[in-house]
């Protein structure tokens, strides 16, 4: 057996969540970010050596045979690649931002932040690199107990409430999905060999009303996840009372689950019952997307605003991936990608203003800018790869899910391109409300009167390179798009669906 | 056969590389390049433009069949169906474009060196300039829609952060995000054309797409074409996405200038004018251009005709003129080079006019109310000179550039429909009539106030009106320069030149070689001329005659009124659609809070009997849900472990 390079990438940073506890108390932060830093290094050449060496890693060990379970991690596919790379670069520049911020008390370190930080990183890895339903519905479920702490124990006043509603979405979902997991199982078995590997289950046929049965249940898990109104509720409140690292976390990485196993396991497991669904997951993409965006205008709360937006974003992404274009597909999945970075811009950068001013109250701002122009533009700027600027890689992304997505469904996708105009309105109306204006009396006294509360070296840092990498994907996005296509053609011909051909080229 | 074997051209992306890195180092930079941020923002707008014009003259010595050139740099996306590559068409109407947008450029960062002097902002502001060079060059220069839509959105995010430049002004910070916005509503027909564009003809590069275009069927061809219109209102403030444009005065006045007339709000021209492939193919898309130019150009008139602010009052002639361009561009065949004709010959006098009334804000303390002006011409000489040409231009006073321009665009409208003719030539009228009022309020007649030392028993504003310095008159100058000789310096020329790419269809068709010949002959002309006339007349009789203007507006009549109101274009799209729009988020937000979350919290509390531990965690009993989470993963743990030894 060769080396389990993917085992150990997701073992790294639980292994530094280990270490977190023993080593002395102020060089926790720094051997925090060392392990995030390995990890990230150990993940971008891990992704180098899978897409441009060609390299495969995958790992398959029996773990529970009566179960027909695996300890199964890859292939890395352009799926599992992007969310590999979100994850590991993600997470350092999270701890830096959160560097002074988490120490709240004995009991609630920084340590302990970083340490958890580090868990949920682990598990997420290992839910994107599975290979293995069991395997993901066990790190898919694993992730909410670090998620569940991280709020519940650094978070604003109402804390404890938020953890709790996001642990009982959570396990509400879980439930549902572990319903899937043994119904998936027992068609499996019922075939032939029980087996839960993803390879094996693509041969089962669940191509009937049971299969209906549990193919629903995981889209429910996963909607919650996502999460798609009517499930979202619990996000607003999460991304209220977390932490902006802890928030951008949940958002950027861990909602991904949700679009993810849409993709891995809906689309491919069950082709069939997804092609039936297709239609009715776009016109509930299309009712997120549109309702996320409207209560993101009128949201009265910066981090409420940015969880709405991500509530339409994922309407995008569920639009994408259920209209079985190889472009909309391929959308989705840069989209999940950048995403993880514009939000995290976003979260970070409003943190950023509640550090100084002490509320996310945006009619307690004004005129932020005169005081703070770096930070002023740093949200607008992260505000713009969300509204999918060209030029940022979310405008590639949401472009290929609209026009993609057009070939399929012209009116429902049509009408999706409204998001352009409203995104363009919770965005500047924000910026508008926040940092325009006459600088008011509370900003000056929580903000000093001149520039030298502005972005300190190490907040510039956490943001800077996120920019930077949105910018470089926005020109340059096919270095990811290669794979993800890759991937995107091989999950339609698992749906069994051919790219529509335009028209004139029919005809000829 | 092309040019992109040559150093020029296969670089050409330099072009747009150039004021990019100027803008990148500016704003990165930020107040550490506060004492040589200008200069270096004008040596980038300078570079572009010795680059274009060598690229220019190029083209120039080349034969003809050889001009057009495309040069590819990378391959953008390639996904599926799609190839969309990173790649210039630098041809015989992108290359004016560029000589327009870096020439003009360069003279507006030059007058900015002076005019934004007292400004701690300067190097940023040079930033902004810059990135508005490069997205605006990267519009005109890509060789397809959805590179094109980069320099779309990437302009469209220059004039925003221009019109907002002073963000501590609310009006400032509102006029930009309503620009946006609108600008946004047109872009989402970019959109939806480019996505009719792949599904049909499965690309967006121009090559391919004219090259199908008389294959797609006429019903989708239109549909395309109107998404397109809708797009062109949004960029270029044409009726019904119009309403912007004149908050968007709120920027420094060389913006204006230079996005907001000379450059940016023309965009829309262009790009129906390069997709006449498309619109020649659907004649029901074109005549909605026609009917929607004809109607803002009226509508622009008329806001011109009414407003005191002098900023305002030339942002409505330019709606207007903008609106003689789209008249012609829908009009199409070898109207399309009358409409870059008159594109060009405006970006120079309305530019020019611009910055004139800049330096004439400069000398009077930024106040831009031309009632409390008057009598300028003496303090201001070269100021009221270089604007006397702007407005000779864009009357159309014989020879000078707008009339050539202006007049095959009236000949062309008769042509096409005389309803369509007779409003063009109603527009010459009005034009000639508040442009005369805008000279005489602000140059002439008596002065509406004081210089300091004076006595002041009426009590009129204090002012002491100066000549602006020479880094502001030399760009003056220039310009006027053009404004008075690009007409007849391009007449006989650009028809031939664009011909090959705006009208391939009749190559052997000369249409306008003989215009300065053809526009004294034809009666049409004549006409236009008279009516002209009429207008100075007109003007000259309610504002000349050394008339006591009064400081404060009188009551006005119905039709200024209205004129005022700006046709009352906000009122109707805030009472159609943003105040409902507005209700509507609200009430989302509301029941998304009361009855979503309401009826999942509620059944949440009811089916898990959790509602008293709910009560019980707001209160931050975290801890021994800890303890409880820590019990059930090692209870799931063991049931695991249990399995695998089973």
């Amino acid at each position: 057996m060769s080396f389990p390079l993917l085992t150990v990438l997701a073992v790294l940073p639980l292994f530094g969540a280990a270490v977190l506890l023993i080593v002395p108390k102020p060089m926790a932060r720094q051997v925090g970010l060392v392990f995030a830093l390995a990890t990230l290094v150990l993940g971008v050449v891990t992704a180098l050596l899978a897409t441009v060496g060609g390299r495969d890693f995958s790992e398959t060990l029996v773990w529970i045979k009566t179960f027909g379970a695996h300890w199964a991690l890859g292939p890395v596919d352009g799926l599992a690649l992007v969310m590999v790379l979100a994850t590991v670069i993600l997470v350092p520049f999270l701890l830096i931002a959160e560097w002074n911020t988490v120490d709240l008390d004995d009991k609630w370190s920084a340590r302990i932040y970083f340490a958890l930080v580090l868990v949920t990183e682990s598990l997420a890895l290992f839910a994107f690199l599975a290979n293995d339903l069991l395997l993901f519905y066990v790190f898919f479920e694993a992730t909410l107990i670090p998620m569940y702490f991280l709020i519940g124990g650094f978070g604003g006043k109402r804390r404890g409430y938020a953890a709790i509603k996001f642990l009982l979405f959570g396990l509400g979902g879980g439930l549902i999905m572990l319903a899937a997991v043994v119904g998936a199982g027992a068609m499996s078995a019922r075939q032939g060999t029980l087996s839960l590997l993803y390879s094996d289950l693509r041969l089962v046929d669940f191509n009937n009303g049971f299969g209906m049965a549990i193919f629903v249940c995981f889209l429910i898990a996963f909607a919650l996840k996502n999460p798609m109104v009517p499930f979202h509720t619990w996000l607003p409140d999460a991304a209220e009372e977390g932490t902006p690292g802890s928030s951008a976390l949940l958002v950027g990485v861990l909602d991904k689950l949700g679009t993810f196993g849409m993709i891995r396991v809906c689309l491919e497991l069950f082709p069939d019952a997804s092609r039936q669904a297709g239609q009715i997951m776009v016109l509930l993409g299309l009712i997120s997307m549109i309702w996320g965006a409207m209560a993101a205008i009128a949201q009265k709360n910066l981090m409420r605003m940015i969880a709405f937006t991500s509530v339409s974003h994922f309407g995008f992404i569920v639009i994408g991936i259920f209209s079985f274009t190889t472009v909309s597909l391929s959308g989705a999945m840069f989209y999940m990608f950048g995403h993880a970075f514009s939000t995290a811009i976003l979260f970070l950068a409003a943190g950023f203003l509640v550090r100084r001013r002490g509320t996310a109250e945006i009619a307690a701002y004004g005129g932020v800018q005169k005081v703070a122009p770096m930070l002023a533009a740093v949200f607008l700027i992260g505000g713009l790869s969300s509204l999918a600027l060209p030029g940022f890689s979310s405008f590639v992304a949401e472009f290929m899910v609209i026009a993609g997505s057009f070939a399929r469904h012209p009116i429902l996708a049509g009408i999706s391109s409204i998001g352009v105009v409203l995104s363009a309105m919770y965005i500047l109306g924000t910026y508008q409300k926040v940092f325009t204006g006459p600088v008011t009396d509370q900003v000056v006294n929580t903000f000093g009167a001149d520039t030298r509360r502005d972005l300190s070296w190490r907040e510039r840092i956490a943001v800077g390179p996120l920019i930077a990498l949105l910018l470089f994907f926005g020109f340059f996005p096919q270095p990811l798009l290669a794979p993800i296509a890759d991937t995107a053609a091989t999950t339609m011909h698992q749906v069994g669906l051919a790219d529509p051909t335009p028209t004139l080229k029919g005809n000829n | 056969m092309d040019l992109s074997h040559t150093i020029m051209f296969s670089y050409a992306w330099l072009l747009i590389a150039i004021p990019l890195a100027g803008a990148t180092i500016l704003l990165l930079l930020g107040s550490a390049a506060k004492k040589w941020g200008h200069w270096l923002g004008t040596a980038v707008a300078l570079a572009s433009f010795v680059y274009g014009a060598c690229l220019f003259a190029e083209m120039f010595l080349a034969p003809a069949e050889q001009r057009a050139t495309d040069v590819p740099v990378y391959t953008l996306i390639d996904v599926g169906t799609w190839h969309v590559t990173f790649g210039l068409l630098i041809d015989q109407l992108s290359v004016l474009f560029i000589l327009l947008i870096t020439g003009v450029g360069s003279l507006i960062h030059i007058y900015s060196i002076g005019y934004m002097a007292h400004d701690e902002r300067r190097s940023r502001f040079f930033g902004y300039l810059n990135l508005f060079i490069a997205a605006m060059l990267l519009l005109v220069t890509a060789d397809s829609y959805l590179l094109m839509f980069f320099g779309w959105e990437g302009v469209g995010l220059a004039s925003y952060l221009l019109i907002s430049f002073w963000q501590e002004r609310p009006a400032a910070a509102a006029a930009g995000k309503k620009a946006f916005v609108m600008n946004r509503i047109g872009d989402l027909g970019v959109i939806l054309a480019m996505s009719l564009l792949f599904t049909t003809v499965g690309s967006v590069q121009y090559s391919e797409v004219f090259a199908a275009a008389n294959r797609i069927p006429v019903a989708t061809a239109t549909l395309i074409g109107f998404f397109l219109l809708l797009g062109a209102c949004g960029k270029s403030a044409q009726v019904p996405l119009q309403a912007w444009l004149l908050d968007a005065m709120e920027g420094p006045t060389p913006v204006s200038a230079l996005i907001h007339a000379a450059t940016m709000v023309t965009a829309g021209v262009y790009v129906i004018t390069r997709s006449g492939a498309i619109f020649d193919h659907a004649p029901a898309a074109a005549t909605g251009v026609v009917i929607v130019g004809t109607v803002t150009m009226l509508a622009g008139a008329w806001i011109g005709t009414s407003k005191d602010d002098i900023k305002k009052a030339l942002a409505g002639s330019t709606m207007s003129q903008i609106g003689y361009m789209m008249m012609a561009a829908g009009i199409g065949g070898p109207a399309y080079a009358y409409a870059i004709f008159h594109l060009l010959t405006h970006g120079f006098f309305k530019a020019n006019m611009f910055l004139g009334a800049g330096s004439v804000m400069h000398g009077m303390d930024d106040d831009v109310n031309m009632r409390r002006m008057g009598g300028l011409a003496k303090f201001m000489r070269i100021t009221t000179v270089t604007f006397a040409m702007g407005y000779l231009a864009i009357i159309g006073f014989p020879l000078f550039s707008g009339f050539f321009s202006k007049d095959h665009i009236i000949v062309a409208a008769f042509g096409y429909n005389p309803v369509i003719g007779i409003c063009a030539m109603i527009g010459a009228l009005i034009t000639a009539y508040y442009m005369t009022r805008m000279m005489l309020l602000t140059f002439y007649g008596k002065r509406r106030w004081v210089e300091p030392q004076e006595a002041n028993p009426n009590r009129l504003p204090v002012r002491h009106p100066h000549e602006s310095p020479l880094t502001m008159t030399i760009p003056l100058i220039v310009l006027a320069l053009f404004s008075i000789g690009a007409g007849l310096l391009m007449n006989h020329w650009i028809g031939q030149w664009l011909h090959p790419v705006t009208d391939p269809a009749h190559p052997h068709e000369v249409t306008f070689g003989e215009g300065l010949i053809e526009a004294f002959t034809n009666p049409l002309a004549w006409i236009t001329l008279v009516l002209v006339a009429i207008g100075i007349g007109l003007g000259w009789l309610v504002f000349g005659r050394n008339r006591d203007i009064p400081l404060e507006a009188p009551r006005p009549n119905l039709a200024e009124q209205i004129g005022r109101n700006d046709l009352y274009g906000d009122a109707i799209n805030n009472a159609a659609v943003v105040h409902p729009f507005l209700a509507g988020t609200e009430g989302v937000a509301k029941a998304d809070e009361g009855i979503i979350d309401g009826v999942a919290v509620g059944s949440a509390g009811v089916i898990g009997g959790l509602s008293t531990q709910l009560k019980r965690a707001q209160t931050g009993y975290v801890r021994s849900y800890a303890v409880t989470m820590t019990a059930g993963v090692i209870v799931v743990g063991l049931v695991l472990i249990l399995g695998q030894l089973a």
